[in-house]
């Protein structure tokens, strides 16, 4: 038990003190105390019409990794509701913060049954609210360390204060310890990266069964390192070899306008939309070969291969694929891990063709160039 | 007084093998002691530091097995530093000197160098088998040498070692008179082999009947071996991987079916689900199966090949077969004595895919069941009471909850009742591993009624000394105790020394043991060894009797101190 209460010892600079950190994982107390507070019924009642909101937010704005960022949400919106229920009277000397929460609270709360026309307000509405959520985090930093004696002014006694504070903190401590880090997010509220941080330990505190508590205990689970290296080595191989699709292999065929015969490509062997493209490319160089014509036999391929570039970078060619709704879209919009969870098929198309296919997109697309696709006009 | 003249006592010995009973005649008179230490041909030492390699060869002159553990249990999951101990050298040498007719050698957990095995093969004129669990310190080079040299070798036997490989020709050292391969097991190496020699070696060895290939072995040269070792009895296939409609794997499905004596089939390193149809034919007559290498293989092609597997009596297998996959285990092996299910993600979010249902499932399908090593998401005291009642005769239950203190998730209770109920229940239990969230109150069921309970090992649990207490006063039969990060102090450690003696070892790591009663248990039994293993050398310095000690091996030994402890090994 010690390695993980460790961890957290390290981390947790200034509002969590280790006696009630250590009341909460040992004995389980902050079960019964999430449920006093009827955290329970804030998750279910608010947070799901406000999770689809966001979640339309964040395919369109990019904030982060899609899908995972709502469920966070949710709960840090749950964390926001009790904040303000309990803000008022534990922190009576801040009423400024208050103010900021209600009002985004409101918001977000509001933007619940709204459909698209309250995303670009939304977008705001979030930045609110992180930055609600975060200086919330701080609010309590500074009452216990600073002014524990407003902690002890307020309703409740100044432990059980502590003790509501942090298990306020742990559902959302433990949601999001199964996404991915919200590294967009931080990007835009450097400052948040404080508060999440020490959600994590938290998490690793709370939770043992975290992945982070797990890596930190030596020799447990009680594997010989034999073992573990073979099957490491066992499921990379298998991954490689086995054609069909499985968790390990995802195969879409790629078709390119005019060539006789279609690619299969396995989309799990890239981690971004450079690698495939340049996959792509090597595939059918063959074909726009034939296309610009050339010809010689010595230096063939470098010439091919510069003039490939030339032709794919010099918008001859977009690069579509074929969501899950049947759709066609351009390949490059939305976040690697969203695209090849939809993409069921890949097209190369003439440039000249693809006009139709979201242009304003396309335009996007040549401005993230870099990041992005290049094949777009 | 003898009634009978030597010779016919010797007779009498020879059928007296196992090396309990043996030691048990030696201890009878002085004469039998005599007749039986020089008839003694298979010698078992489980702490190579409890006795010397001179004291061995004086008393057993007519030596020609000997088997020695090195390092602690422990050691198998990074607990104890590589250079520790457990040289096999020193053996080596010593008995290469001496007129011992050396022809097998096991051994576990020890380190042996290149030149051990040079020395080793070069020795003993009539070498015959090497078998290496769990080693480390050679390379391939050192496999050459035995192939080389080994002028009878009959087993080659490398299980789990770490073995550095000079992807050299080890396998074509074997010479051309080389015929009397019995059994060849190089699934651990990790580099290629010459196939051609691995062929004609197999081809000039009529006595092979265990043959378990490496993952570089390709499908190809698989299906030429078994034709050419019809008669292989344990089969490791070590990649597993090609088109279902090519010709090779249409010879190899015709290979496989004359293959009729294989009981044992391991491997499969590399796999390709789809091409698992083959195996069937031979799946009927396997008794061992071992899967737990094969994440590729889950699911229904899975399930599919544990309905072939009738006669199964061992069972290694992956979680990924699920609590739905052991349902069908243990609807089909209803033979099955030992299940091992290995987690296939250890330190993944979670997701292992068997829970106690899947146990409760095997121990109700499969009442002959004795040996169990699990590694599950969670367990529960219900579950547990009901694999007790089911399965009486466990000998081995070792259950590995992948969260080291979770309670039982239905009640939130420890798991004390479900372990004290497996104790209750198999009154032949020999080995025992704890997991979960554990009180005193499961060391107190152990204490009372593990009355055969030879070795226990326990994480994270019990609330005070009392729980060591427990176990030291009421198993008789301990020999082998390890702890690690439970909360027993000097108090337990020193309530009964003597009690050490009977031990072969106690391991204690992260627990609440100080120097100064670490060196309370050195004074008081100079029969044992107790050593402080302190790697951040925070000792050096700070030799206070009150420092926490970090990590305590102690045992017994007839030989007193070792020589060959590195620095941060403090023999007190």
């Amino acid at each position: 038990m010690s390695p993980p209460l460790l961890g957290v010892e390290e981390e947790v600079q200034s509002s969590v003190s280790s006696p009630s950190v250590e009341c909460i994982s040992e004995n389980g107390m902050g079960l019964k105390e999430r449920n006093y507070l009827g955290l329970s019924d804030c998750s279910s009642v608010d947070s799901s019409g406000v999770s689809s909101n966001l979640n339309l937010k964040a395919t369109e704005l990019r904030l982060g990794l899609p899908g995972s960022q709502s469920p966070e949400r949710e709960t840090e919106l749950c964390l926001l509701n009790l904040g303000k229920l309990d803000e008022k009277p534990l922190f009576p000397l801040l009423p400024s913060k208050d103010g900021i929460c209600s009002s985004s609270q409101k918001n977000v709360v509001t933007g619940n049954k709204r459909g698209f026309s309250d995303t670009m307000d939304g977008f705001s509405e979030v930045k609110g609210y992180v930055y609600t959520e975060k200086s919330w985090m701080f609010h309590e930093a500074g009452s216990d360390s600073e002014s524990p004696q407003s902690v002890g002014h307020g309703k409740y006694p100044g432990n059980s204060g502590v003790n509501v504070i942090l298990s306020t903190r742990s559902p959302g401590v433990q949601a999001s310890v199964k996404q991915d880090e919200p590294a967009n997010v931080l990007q835009e509220q450097p400052r948040a990266t404080n508060g999440t941080s020490l959600k994590q330990t938290v998490i690793s505190d709370n939770n043992t069964g975290a992945p982070a508590a797990k890596a930190q205990v030596v020799g447990w689970p009680p594997i010989r390192p034999f073992r573990t290296k073979t099957l490491a080595a066992s499921s990379k191989n298998n991954d490689e070899v086995d054609g069909k699709p499985g968790p390990g292999a995802l195969f879409v065929k790629v078709s390119m306008d005019g060539a006789p015969y279609l690619r299969k490509v396995d989309l799990r062997t890239y981690s971004t939309y450079q690698e495939l493209s340049s996959a792509l490319e090597k595939m059918f160089s063959c074909f726009t070969l034939g296309q610009c014509g050339s010809n010689g036999t010595a230096g063939k391929e470098t010439l091919s291969e510069s003039r490939l570039k030339d032709l794919l970078h010099g918008s001859e060619y977009v690069v579509t694929y074929k969501d899950k709704d049947g759709d066609w879209m351009l390949v490059g919009d939305v976040p690697w891990e969203m695209f090849i969870e939809t993409c069921k098929r890949l097209k190369i198309m003439k440039s000249s063709d693809a006009i139709g296919l979201a242009p304003r997109a396309m335009e996007k697309s040549k401005a993230n160039n870099k990041k992005e696709f290049g094949y777009g006009c | 007084m003898n009634y009978f003249p030597d010779e016919v006592l010797e007779h009498v010995f020879d059928f007296i093998t196992s090396h309990k009973d043996r030691n048990s005649v030696s201890l009878v008179c002085k004469s039998w002691y005599k007749i039986e230490r020089c008839s003694r041909q298979r010698v078992f030492i489980g702490n190579c530091y409890s006795i010397s390699p001179e004291r061995l060869i004086a008393r057993f002159p007519g030596l020609k097995s000997l088997t020695l553990k090195g390092k602690p249990h422990f050691a198998d999951f990074n607990l104890v530093p590589h250079d520790w101990g457990g040289f096999v050298y020193p053996w080596i040498k010593a008995l290469a000197k001496s007129r011992i007719g050396l022809e097998e050698l096991r051994l576990k957990r020890m380190v042996v160098s290149d030149e051990s095995l040079e020395l080793l093969s070069k020795s003993f004129v009539n070498f015959k088998s090497l078998v290496l669990v769990s080693c480390e310190g050679f390379t391939t080079d050192g496999l050459a040498a035995i192939a080389a040299n080994c002028r009878f070798l009959r087993e080659l036997d490398l299980q789990e070692n770490e073995v550095d490989d000079h992807r050299g020709h080890w396998l074509s050292c074997f010479p051309e008179s080389c015929t009397s391969l019995i059994s060849l097991n190089f699934a651990c190496l990790r580099g290629e082999v010459n196939l051609g020699a691995l062929e004609r070696l197999v081809s000039r060895s009529p006595n092979l009947k265990s043959l378990r290939l490496n993952r570089a072995v390709p499908l190809d040269t698989l299906q030429k071996l078994l034709m050419r070792a019809p008669q292989l009895v344990d089969l490791g296939i070590g990649s597993y991987v090609h088109d279902p409609f090519s010709e090779v794997y249409n010879k190899l499905k015709i290979a496989i079916q004359r293959c009729k004596s294989i009981r044992s089939l391991s491997g499969f390193l590399e796999v390709a689900p789809h091409c698992m149809s083959a195996i069937y034919p031979i799946c009927g007559n396997l008794t061992f199966l071992n899967l737990s290498y094969a994440p590729g293989l889950h699911g229904n092609k899975l399930m599919k090949l544990i309905q072939h597997c009738r006669k199964l009596q061992r069972l290694w297998i992956l979680d990924c077969i699920g609590d739905k996959g052991l349902g069908v285990v243990a609807l089909t092996c209803k033979e099955l004595q030992e299940l091992r299910v290995f987690p296939s993600d250890p330190f993944g979010a979670g997701n292992a895919a068997v829970t106690e249902e899947g146990l409760v499932l095997v121990s109700a399908g499969c009442p002959k069941l004795n040996s169990l090593l699990y590694f599950c998401q969670q367990m529960t005291n219900a579950a547990l009471i009901t694999v007790a009642k089911n399965c009486p005769n466990f000998i081995r239950f070792r259950l590995c909850i992948l969260d080291p203190i979770k309670p039982d998730p239905v009640t939130n209770q420890p798991l004390d009742e479900g372990f004290g109920a497996i104790v209750q229940s198999c009154k032949g239990l020999k080995r025992l591993s704890l997991s979960g969230l554990l009180t005193d109150q499961v060391f107190l069921y152990i204490g009372m009624y593990a009355e055969q309970l030879e070795m226990l090992s326990i994480a994270f649990a019990a609330d005070s000394d009392k729980g060591m207490l427990y176990v030291l006063n009421g198993c008789k039969k301990l020999r082998k105790l390890e702890i690690r990060d439970c909360p027993f102090g000097d108090a337990a450690l020193l309530e009964d020394v003597g009690k050490y003696e009977t031990m072969r070892s106690l391991w204690m790591s992260s627990c609440e043991v100080t120097l100064g009663g670490c060196k309370s248990v050195a004074e008081k039994m100079p029969s044992l060894n107790v050593e402080i293993i302190d790697e951040c050398e925070q000792m050096e310095f700070n030799l206070v009797d009150k420092q926490k000690v970090d990590k305590m091996y102690l045992y017994r030994t007839l030989v007193g101190h070792r020589k060959d402890a590195p620095e941060y090994v403090l023999i007190l």
